[in-house]
């Protein structure tokens, strides 16, 4: 079982999500190089948190174009498992591999707090371990996570139960609360929180880590 | 019409001193570089003779000043890499970009050494925020700056601090500090060595931007400052964040023998730095240097301070090696001259000879050195007088304890802090809001802790004791945290030190600062002098901002500053006694800024100091704060306020009750233990004489504070912590 974690310009969260998947965790994690092409022997693709290409247009809009970017969406397409992470969550709404979008802050300002969130649904590779409406902690650190998307959308991702996480004291003004969504097919994980950022004890909790924990179960359910 | 010398900045007497050195009259271009690099804010002209005051040697010292950044060994091999810097003129006039900028030039100070930033600080000073839209509006941009330039890269922003005072008013302090990690071998240097090497150019395209940031940063503010926004530069975090990456590594390749970041006075500074610290000579061609607009002077591109840039000296025959790494990450290196050994700095615009000077003439071991004029002022004296009798005491002390937590020195920075990513690289263990940021060290067991602390109304009042208080403060922070303190970088940020109350201050605050680290061994490795810090009609209060480092060995052993369990006890190290002088209460209740400030025994800090990092050592505190601004009552209030924990203090005391709980004696600490811990805990204060009090209990929900069987304060935490917390955003709305 091995972990990819994408570095694109930009990216600074990379060695966060790498160090969760080898030290907290204890998996294969290697980084894969934005202008690659091949993605063979992965099993779980991690788009981290950043400011890719510096997000000085909308965020994400460049790092789509990125050559590594045909590869994650045929990666999606064969059933296997994507994980976008704040910045890695608004490059794949931009890639179309999730729906909706990320935009500014209801506050007009950047976001740094650990805050609560209900994990929505359990019927995912990644919150099998999490019970249904628990409260979990989880820090947030984004200027645009303020989710949007379209009524008929919204209606059919609730039918489904492609909201993840919500918030429980909403921060950034997202719709209908909501903190993680997941594709129809329930492979591809967005999310605004970032679990990697509590998985160890040391750095105040570890709700974060049954997330890599449950994509682990999967992984080896499925072999 | 002014004479060309005086308009950049020079006088007479220096471009006497140039033509002297050079043999003849400079021309225009070699006039400008020496005016940048003459300026204070290059040279140090004013200031450089009084740092003999500081130690700047020992035997953890790996680099101290004089470099890019300080180094300070850890052990295991690692050392801290670490600077201050100021940016206060060009925030005064284009706060988000001046903060910005401030960010992104100190973390290149940081890797130019060759090390991985893991960390920002930022120490930020505002004048009256109560009374001024336009205090609003620079707090809100320099915050955002800040936000914008550390979260974009991705080093957080872990520690700081946020004052405000009138004197303030038309000049804020942004001083940001960074911090970073490397290996005893890893470490280079910005020497430009060996005849015949390369001079590479790594970066942002040269602009027009930031022209004469350096002379700018070194007059006073005045009405046209506005004006002068195009010496502000504009920073671009992506670019640094690639540049940061590229050069990282390069370092490891082994084909770079010095690098130096592109900063006050551009190319001027780090051609003449390196090769002053190198071989002694270089030669450069300007119209090699990527330009961002056409028609650029050479004088244009040698004082720009565009951002984002990088100076690299490679080994001959490398410089493909190095283009292709640094084409991996998107950008562009170009040879733009040699390493020469004949001591001159030549810059050339194609086959033509423009500038020809002895390299080491501009730098500041060329550059005047100055012993200004120094007059005790005339309020020092008077202000010391304070009779606390004609002072009434508060009738509700309560509502006294409000006003303090409310106010916007005292209140909680959560506003600013909760805009900067304090926790990407997953590193910080104790984050913003404690007396000091912890930082683990990934794959090993030690932490570091880090601060920054000055109170600049006990500097005003007593420069020289005010400046050895901020050093200590510092220190206590990090003992606190569990940390021996290390090391200082600091950042003095002063009026015009052409006007001799000023330099006093500013010498008295050097000494101080001086005898406060040799008493506490801990030497300053780095630092920045900010001087013209003031307006036509006033000077800033001196504020010499000290940055510092310390060293956890085992991580686990950390401590922080709250109460943890109901029924714990709570105990306070060290001596209150009426000193009320210049203290926070004093200001904010009865409008007064005067008085005798505390009282620092060397003797007395040492032993508390020590006594508390050994007891956190042997896991017999629960949680440790230092007593500073506000005094016993808001530091107890603070540590109730993370885990909403109520505590019931009884105190017999001779001195004014609002003394007992306002003043800010020195050399005083909080602690917690449990009730199993108190009795080794009590024997090991009396066996080391150890000055305390058994204070009371963590308990209910309300603080309460009862002096010689009275009450004077009883507070439902939950309701000063919101109040304490939502203070800074009705500040600002």
């Amino acid at each position: 079982m091995k972990f990819g974690v994408i570095v694109f310009p930009g990216s600074n969260c990379d060695i966060d999500c790498f160090h969760a998947v080898k030290d907290a965790l204890g998996r294969d994690v290697e980084y894969i190089w934005h202008d690659d092409k091949e993605l063979d022997g992965f099993d779980c693709i991690i788009l981290p948190g950043g400011f890719s290409y510096g997000d000085y247009l909308r965020c994400g809009a460049v790092a789509r174009f990125s050559r590594i970017m045909e590869a994650v969406k045929a990666h999606a397409a064969s059933g296997k498992l994507v994980i976008g992470i704040c910045n890695g969550f608004q490059i794949l709404t931009e890639a179309g591999l999730l729906p909706g979008a990320l935009v500014r802050n209801k506050n007009l300002k950047f976001i740094c707090d650990t805050v609560p969130l209900r994990v929505e649904t359990t019927d995912t590779p990644f919150t099998s371990l999490y019970k249904k409406g628990e409260i979990i902690n989880i820090p947030i650190a984004h200027g645009e996570g303020n989710y949007v998307v379209d009524e008929e959308t919204l209606r059919k991702m609730k039918e489904n139960g492609q909201i993840v996480f919500s918030y429980v004291d909403n921060p950034n003004g997202s719709m209908e609360n909501i903190a993680g969504v997941c594709n129809e097919q329930r492979n591809v994980l967005g999310m605004m929180p970032h679990p990697e950022r509590v998985c160890e004890e040391i750095l105040g909790n570890t709700d974060g880590l049954r997330l890599f924990e449950s994509i682990v179960t999967a992984l080896e359910g499925r072999r | 019409m002014s004479k060309p010398y005086e308009a950049v900045g020079l006088t007479e007497q220096e471009y006497k001193k140039i033509v002297e050195t050079l043999g003849r009259e400079p021309n225009e271009l070699e006039l400008n570089m020496y005016g940048v690099m003459w300026s204070e804010h290059c040279s140090y002209k004013h200031s450089r003779a009084l740092f003999r005051h500081f130690p700047t040697t020992g035997k953890r010292v790996l680099q101290g000043p004089g470099e890019n950044a300080g180094i300070i060994d850890i052990g295991d091999n690692l050392a801290i890499v670490m600077k201050i810097e100021s940016h206060n003129h060009p925030s005064a006039v284009e706060p988000y970009q001046g903060a910005a900028t401030g960010v992104g030039g100190i973390i290149r100070d940081i890797f130019a050494m060759g090390a991985r930033p893991i960390a920002i600080l930022d120490s930020l000073r505002f004048g009256d925020i109560e009374n001024s839209e336009r205090v609003k509006y620079l707090v809100d941009g320099v915050v955002a700056g800040i936000a914008g330039y550390g979260n974009c890269i991705g080093i957080p922003t872990v520690a700081g601090e946020v004052g405000f005072h009138n004197s303030y008013n038309g000049n804020p302090l942004v001083n940001a500090m960074c911090v970073g990690i490397i290996e005893h071998d890893k470490i280079f240097r910005g020497n430009a060595s060996g005849v015949g090497n390369s001079v590479m150019y790594v970066g942002a395209a040269t602009g027009r931007d930031g022209m004469g940031g350096a002379s700018f940063a070194s007059v006073e503010l005045t009405e046209e400052s506005e004006e002068k926004k195009s010496a502000v530069q504009v920073g671009d975090p992506f670019m640094e964040k690639l540049l940061l990456e590229a050069c990282l590594e390069l370092l490891e390749t082994g084909s770079i023998v010095g690098l130096q970041d592109l900063g006050a006075a551009g190319l001027t500074s780090a051609c003449c730095e390196t090769a002053a610290r190198g071989e002694g000579g270089m030669e450069i061609d300007v119209l090699k240097v990527p330009r961002r607009e056409k028609g650029m002077l050479p004088v244009e591109v040698m004082i720009s301070e565009s951002q984002e840039r990088m100076l690299l000296i490679v080994e001959k025959g490398r410089e493909d090696e190095v283009k292709s790494i640094v084409e991996k990450w998107g950008l562009h290196a170009v040879t733009i001259g040699k390493v020469t050994g004949n001591g001159r700095l030549v810059v050339k615009e194609g086959d033509k000879i423009v500038a020809d000077v002895p390299a080491c003439s501009l730098d500041s071991s060329g550059a005047p050195k100055y012993y200004r004029e120094y007059e005790e002022p005339g309020y020092y004296r008077e202000l010391k007088q304070l009779d606390l009798e004609s002072i009434p005491e508060p009738g509700d002390y309560n509502k006294t304890m409000m006003d303090l937590l409310t106010s916007p020195n005292l209140c909680s920075k959560e506003w600013v802090y909760r805009q900067y990513d304090h926790m990407v690289r997953t590193s910080t263990v104790v984050k913003p809001g404690s007396d000091a940021a912890v930082m683990r060290i990934r794959g090993t067991k030690k932490g570091i802790a880090l601060t920054t602390d000055c109170n600049s109304r006990f500097c005003y009042l007593d420069p020289r004791a005010g400046s050895a208080i901020a050093v200590t403060e510092a220190a206590r922070n990090l003992v606190c945290s569990g940390a021996i303190p290390l090391a200082v970088t600091d950042g003095l940020n002063f009026g015009s030190p052409e006007k001799p109350d000023r330099f006093w201050q500013f010498r008295e605050a050097v000494i101080g600062i001086g005898e406060a680290c040799r008493e506490l061994d801990t030497q300053v490795i780095s630092g920045n002098v900010s001087f013209y810090n003031e307006t036509e009609t006033q000077a800033i209060y001196p504020t010499p901002i000290i940055g510092m480092v310390g060293l956890i060995e085992d991580i686990d052993k950390h401590c922080t500053m709250h109460f943890k369990d109901e029924g714990d006890i709570v105990i306070l190290l060290g001596e209150t006694r009426n000193e009320l002088g210049g203290s926070e209460y004093l200001s904010r209740i009865h409008g007064l800024e005067k008085g005798t400030v505390p009282r620092l025994n060397f003797g007395l800090e040492k032993k508390l100091q020590a006594f508390i990092l050994s007891a956190i050592d042997k896991g017999l505190l629960k949680s440790a704060h230092d007593v500073s601004d506000g005094g016993l009552a808001i530091a107890l209030a603070e540590c109730c306020m993370e885990k909403e924990l109520g505590v019931k203090v009884k105190l017999e005391s001779q001195l004014r009750t609002d003394a007992v709980l306002f003043s800010e004696s020195q050399s005083r600490f909080v602690v917690s233990c449990s009730p199993e811990a108190l009795a080794e805990l009590e024997q090991a204060m009396a066996q080391q004489e150890v000055p305390y009090r058994v204070l009371g209990k963590v308990a209910g929900k309300e603080l309460v504070i009862d002096i010689n069987d009275k009450n004077v304060i009883a507070l439902n935490v939950k309701d000063i912590k919101e109040a304490w917390r939502g203070a800074f955003e009705c500040l600002m709305n």
